[in-house]
């Protein structure tokens, strides 16, 4: 087993993810009332740092698959693009607009960049 | 969850024809298997349209079906598979893997896609989204157990998933990684089966008032 010490970027994906997740629930649990949109971009705002924080932190990284990481993640990027225009089509379908679409849309775009990185990472990490 | 030790041996240990049997299974698979991918282009379209068209049927069948799908590979999948998995000889455990995984590979995402985005727009069209609902409470537990499905779905699920295929197609797989990524990938859809448990419970909650 390759014991290359690592960042940890499998659990700040699943917290940056599980961030996402929180502020979508806490939108779609008021719907269709207006609500204080502070606590989402909060919680939107946390999860984009974590996926700042894991890319610079997996950048560090010396003697990396960076090969196997790309050849990876643009095939991951691909499906989870599709699923994440899937979503926002739902979204502009159902009349959403103003700052709660914007909301929702960066919180889709975070989640369409993390989980690629976690795909890549995990292939990657044992190459 | 039963015992999903996954106990390969080490290669210098295995008998040859194991590692002959696992050699033969290497080249024989696709990671992605591209005679579903027409499939899966069909299904994601027909979800496009009963979205645009809005319409009451097309929802509630794409939502039903697939969310029906989606619990009975999780419960599946952690309590028969897995631990079936967990007590097959390493070489038939690469034999199932390398049939099982690439097609959950796009069974899964299509499935949790279908159900997640039909259920939703189900919802906008019944009114159960409503924070006026009468039953509200039940549809907000119903967010944040697919929530905790998610994050395990997304961040272990389909990367352990990946990598245990990845590994395989290697000249040679190293078969402690093999080991660690199943008993990620069997832990992680026990897990998933479970809270699929809490979801039928909600969901008939939500059906009956």
């Amino acid at each position: 087993m390759n014991e290359r010490t690592l960042p940890p970027v499998t659990q700040l994906g699943m917290a940056s993810l599980a961030l996402i997740v929180a502020g979508g629930i806490y939108l779609a649990s008021y719907l269709p009332r207006q609500v204080p949109l502070t606590p989402a971009i909060i919680l939107l705002g946390a999860s984009a740092l974590l996926l700042v924080v894991n890319l610079l932190l997996l950048g560090r990284v010396g003697n990396f698959a960076w090969g196997r990481f790309v050849a990876v993640g643009k095939w991951a990027l691909l499906a989870y693009t599709i699923t994440a225009g899937l979503i926002e089509f739902a979204f502009l379908r159902d009349g959403m607009s103003g700052a709660p679409l914007l909301v929702l849309t960066l919180s889709i775009i975070v989640y369409a960049v993390h989980v690629p990185v976690l795909i890549a990472f995990t292939v990657a990490r044992y190459d | 969850m039963t015992d999903t030790t996954v106990q390969l041996p080490q290669p210098s240990v295995r008998p040859a024809h194991a590692d002959a049997s696992a050699a033969s299974a290497r080249l024989d698979f696709e990671v992605v298997p591209l005679k579903g991918l027409p499939i899966v282009a069909v299904i994601l379209t027909g979800l496009v349209v009963a979205i645009a068209a809005n319409k009451l049927w097309p929802l509630v069948f794409l939502h039903v079906a697939f969310g029906a799908a989606w619990t009975i590979v999780d419960l599946f999948m952690g309590f028969v598979i897995g631990p079936m998995m967990g007590k097959l000889p390493p070489p038939a455990r690469i034999q199932v893997a390398t049939r099982l995984m690439p097609k959950m590979l796009l069974i899964m995402p299509t499935v949790v896609t279908v159900t997640l985005a039909a259920g939703w727009q189900l919802g906008t069209v019944m009114g159960t989204v409503d924070s006026s609902y009468y039953n509200h409470g039940w549809v907000v537990a119903s967010y944040i157990v697919v929530g905790f499905m998610a994050v395990i779905a997304l961040g272990l699920l389909s990367p352990a998933n990946v990598a245990v295929l990845m590994e395989l197609k290697k000249p040679k797989p190293n078969p402690q990684v093999i080991q660690s990524l199943m008993k990620r990938f069997i832990f992680a859809a026990g897990f998933t089966g479970t809270l699929q448990i809490a979801i039928l419970v909600i969901m008939t909650r939500i059906r009956v008032g």
